[in-house]
């Protein structure tokens, strides 16, 4: 394990300590927040974690130089997508504690142990033995050092106008989907159709020694 | 000198095979839902660290497109859990084996 450490030291000159301390301090917030959302029992619990582990990766992006994106990943994740995942934990009443100790199918979670220890250690791997990055910077160069917002606004509007325009479309149909989606089915939405099945109810069998709904209908006929 | 892309690399990685074990092991949707969430922001922190070792812009577009299409699958996935729970009653994962043969 030093020796891996001892490679990613020295594969590049030494960072400064505030930087070492920002990335240690993020990267701890982010596992541990990581860990909690898989191991929390209440969702509620798991979506606050999730939040936390966005935030250090917000951290992250900004000891990288990339502010528009932490700015975006706390309003957009933390702001948008987490609190849609807590309105639809509580709309559906589901933040109860479940038990994680039970093991509905025998022999999965060691399997799944041994199968993400094997693909963790498989990459880490990889990235010792072929190199992960070149080492050489400057290779693509359209990162010139002028603020960032203003090289990914002009990349977006001009490189990549037209998968911008896609997303749009994208964002669209993910909107009407949903609507379709979690609306009711029509036949039980109207009041005025289900009194309608009543009447028809009560009309086909009127007699007393029918169920509650339908009775009171037909004492009023 | 700033932190060598691998460390940002080897987080990455981590923090995907969290989301990845939390995917194969928890049952319960919502909870998967989050960890596919965690893997996502693993490639996400990958692109940024891959846009600043190149000076290349277009990883932090990449990134914010991810975004964008991490928005509409949780917009549409949780659609269908409220559809799903009108249903069954349930976001058991186990309980959903409506197609099972």
């Amino acid at each position: 394990m030093t020796a891996l450490l001892g490679v990613f030291v020295t594969s590049s000159s030494h960072p400064t300590l505030p930087d070492v301390g920002v990335f240690a301090v993020a990267a701890a917030i982010i596992l541990a927040g990581a860990i909690g959302v898989v191991v929390a029992r209440n969702p509620v619990h798991s979506a606050l974690m999730l939040v936390m582990t966005l935030f250090g990766v917000a951290v992250l992006f900004v000891l990288q130089q990339a502010s528009f994106l932490a700015a975006v990943q706390v309003i957009v994740y933390a702001g948008a997508i987490v609190v849609l995942f807590l309105f639809v934990i509580m709309f559906l009443g589901v933040d109860k504690e479940e038990n994680v100790a039970a093991e509905p199918l025998r022999g999965q979670r060691p399997l799944a142990v041994a199968l993400v220890a094997l693909g963790a250690t498989g990459l880490l791997l990889l990235g010792q033995v072929s190199r992960w990055t070149t080492g050489q910077p400057h290779v693509a160069g359209s990162d010139t050092g002028a603020p960032n917002v203003n090289l990914i606004g002009k990349s977006l509007y001009t490189t990549y106008l037209f998968p911008f325009e896609a997303t749009s479309a994208l964002l669209i149909i993910a909107v009407v989907g949903a609507v379709v989606l979690a609306r009711r089915p029509p036949a039980a939405t109207s009041s005025e159709q289900i009194e309608e099945a009543d009447a028809a109810l009560a009309v086909r069998d009127p007699g007393p020694g029918t169920t509650d709904g339908t009775g009171d209908a037909g004492g009023d006929a | 000198m700033s932190i060598s892309p691998a460390w940002y690399l080897s987080l990455s990685v981590v923090l995907f095979c969290i989301g990845a074990f939390g995917v194969l092991v928890r049952r319960n949707v919502l909870i998967m839902f989050m960890c596919v969430e965690l893997m996502l922001n693993a490639s996400n922190l990958a692109f940024v660290a891959f846009a600043r070792q190149l000076h290349d812009i277009g990883g932090q577009v990449l990134v914010f497109f991810v975004l964008v299409v991490a928005a509409a699958e949780v917009v549409v996935g949780l659609g269908i859990v409220v559809a799903i729970f009108r249903r069954r009653a349930s976001t058991n994962a186990d309980d959903l084996h409506l197609m099972k043969g």
